[in-house]
C-alpha cells in the first residue's frame, strides 16, 4: 500500500478513486481504502483537493 | 429492511442523476430499485450548487424556497487585474438559482418513491453479475451482508468515483489533465459584491485552468470555492486558502459551516454509454460541462434519455446494447455537437496566460464570454485576441487552422 491517506485531512470526496488507473482505491462513505493493487503512480496525490495523500515510491 | 432480489432496473447511485433515472423508469412502469452506499441521500456535497433554469426545466424540477435558496440574475467575471465584467442574465428570463442541494436531493428522492421506485441505503455495489458478456445484476453489500440482486438493466449513476462502469469493463479513470480538483467553504458573514450575482475570478496565480467562485446562497451566506487543474503540485485547498487570505476584507465577519471537496471531470465523455443490460448516466459517463464544471443538469437530461430508451427495452424484452444504443444516439444528437465545442473552448482557454486573458476581458462583449459556457463565441474570442496582440495572433491562427470551426 504505497498511497497513504491522512484521514484527518481527507474530505472523502472520491476524487482519488476517479483518477486511479488501476482501480486500487475505494471510497467507503467516509474513508478511502487502498488495496495492494496500488502501483505508486502518484495520480491520487496530485488530484487530491485537500492534499491528504502521500505516495511512497 | 426486506427487499426483493429481482428487478427490472437497478440504479446504482442516489444522486440527482440516479434519483431522476429511477423516477423516470418507475413512471414508465418498470420495477425500479435505487441503491446507494451512503446512509443518507444528499450530503456531503461535492458541488458549488449553481443550477440554471434551463436544467431545472429539463429535469422538470419545481423550484421552492426550501432548495432554491437564492435566485441568480447575473454573473460577474473578474480578470486577473481585478477588472470586472458584469452580465445581467435576468433579461433572458431568470438565470437560475444557487440551491441547497441536500434538500433538493431529498425532495427528488421523495418524487422517485412516489413514482414507485424503491431506495436501498447503506448498500455498496462491489461487482456486477454477468451472463456471458451481458450484465444481469449487481453484487451488493447491504447492511454488512453480501447479496446478489438481479436486474434486466443496471444503470451506473455512481458519480465521479464510479466503479460500476469499470466492473462492466469500461475504462473511466481520468488522466490528471482531464479533470479539475475542487475545494470549497460554505460560509456565513461573507461580504458579497451583489446578493444575486455569481462571482467568478480568473488568473494563472488565482486558479490555474479554473476559477475561484463566490456563489451567494441568501443573506450573507455563500459557497466560496475553487477548481484547478488536477495535475498541479499544490492542492486546491492551498490555492483557495491563499485567495481568501489575499481578499480577507471580504471575510472579516465570515466563518465556515461546511468544508467540501471534489474532483470534476472536464474531459470528453466515455466512449460507450451502454452495454448488454447496462447503461451509464451523469458524472459516471463524464458528461460534465468542461468549461464551468456543472454536472447536475447534464445528469438530469441524460437520466430522462436513458429511461426513455431503457423502459422501451424492458417492455420489449430486448436489453441488448443495440437496443439500448438509442440512449447514446439521442444524447449525441441533442448534446454531442455542443459538447465537442465546449471541449474546444476549454482547450483554448487553458493555454492562455494572464496577459491574453486581460485582452479578452477588455475587448470581448461580456455576453459572448458567458456564451462560451455553451460552446458558442470562440471565433469571436480568437479574432479579438489575434487583433490585439501579435504574439497571440500566431497562436490564434494556428488554433484556427488546427480545426476550430470559428462558429459564433
Amino acid at each position: 500500500m504505497a498511497a497513504v491517506i491522512d484521514k484527518d485531512k481527507c474530505c472523502y470526496c472520491g476524487g482519488c478513486v476517479s483518477v486511479c488507473p488501476v482501480n486500487a482505491l475505494e471510497l467507503k462513505e467516509t474513508y478511502v481504502e487502498v488495496s495492494d493493487k496500488c502501483i505508486s503512480c502518484g495520480a491520487c496525490e496530485k488530484a487530491c483537493p485537500a492534499g491528504a495523500i502521500k505516495v511512497k515510491k | 429492511m426486506k427487499y426483493d432480489s429481482e428487478w427490472d432496473v437497478i440504479v446504482v447511485g442516489a444522486g440527482p442523476g440516479g434519483l431522476k433515472t429511477g423516477e423516470e423508469f418507475a413512471k414508465r412502469g418498470c420495477k425500479t430499485l435505487i441503491v446507494d452506499k451512503k446512509q443518507q441521500i444528499g450530503p456531503p456535497k461535492r458541488c458549488g450548487e449553481g443550477l440554471s433554469m434551463r436544467w431545472i426545466k429539463v429535469g422538470e424540477l419545481k423550484p421552492n424556497p426550501r432548495w432554491a435558496v437564492q435566485e441568480i440574475t447575473g454573473v460577474i467575471l473578474i480578470a486577473p487585474s481585478g477588472k470586472r465584467n458584469e452580465i445581467d442574465t435576468s433579461k433572458t428570463g431568470r438565470a437560475g438559482y444557487i440551491v441547497e442541494r441536500s434538500q433538493l436531493e431529498k425532495e427528488m428522492a421523495f418524487e422517485a418513491i412516489r413514482a414507485g421506485a424503491k431506495i436501498m441505503l447503506k448498500a455498496r455495489v462491489f461487482d456486477v453479475l454477468k451472463s456471458g458478456e451481458a450484465i444481469t445484476g449487481v453484487k451488493v453489500n447491504y447492511e454488512g451482508k453480501d447479496t446478489d440482486l438481479k436486474a434486466k438493466i443496471v444503470v451506473a449513476c455512481d458519480g465521479v468515483d464510479s466503479r460500476v462502469a469499470r466492473f462492466a469493463g469500461m475504462k473511466t479513470a481520468m488522466p490528471l489533465t482531464e479533470c479539475d480538483s475542487g475545494y470549497q467553504y460554505e460560509m456565513a458573514g461573507v461580504k458579497l459584491l451583489d446578493q444575486s450575482k455569481m462571482e467568478l475570478y480568473f488568473g494563472e496565480k488565482v486558479a490555474p485552468r479554473g476559477y475561484v467562485w463566490i456563489f451567494p446562497k441568501g443573506e450573507d451566506v455563500a459557497n466560496v470555492g475553487i477548481g484547478i487543474s488536477s495535475h498541479l503540485e499544490k492542492s486546491a485547498k492551498e490555492y483557495l486558502d491563499e485567495w481568501i487570505e489575499t481578499h480577507k476584507e471580504r471575510f472579516e465577519k465570515a466563518s465556515v459551516v461546511e468544508v467540501n471537496a471534489g474532483v470534476i471531470p472536464v474531459c470528453a465523455p466515455i466512449d460507450e454509454f451502454v452495454a448488454d443490460g447496462f447503461m451509464v448516466v451523469g458524472d459516471a459517463a463524464r458528461i460534465v460541462n468542461p468549461i464551468h464544471g456543472g454536472g447536475i443538469g447534464a445528469a438530469l437530461e441524460a437520466a430522462v434519455m436513458a429511461a426513455e430508451a431503457g423502459a422501451e427495452a424492458v417492455k420489449t424484452g430486448d436489453v441488448s446494447k443495440q437496443k439500448l444504443q438509442k440512449y447514446k444516439d439521442t444524447w449525441d444528437e441533442v448534446r454531442g455537437k455542443e459538447f465537442a465545442k465546449i471541449l474546444k473552448v476549454r482547450k483554448f482557454f487553458e493555454k492562455l496566460n494572464d496577459e491574453q486573458m486581460e485582452i479578452i476581458s477588455s475587448s470581448v462583449d461580456p455576453k459572448v464570454l458567458v456564451a462560451l459556457g455553451h460552446g458558442a463565441g470562440l471565433g469571436t474570442v480568437v479574432k479579438a485576441l489575434a487583433k490585439a496582440s501579435p504574439n497571440a495572433a500566431k497562436f490564434a491562427l494556428s488554433f484556427i487552422k488546427g480545426g476550430s470551426d470559428g462558429t459564433e
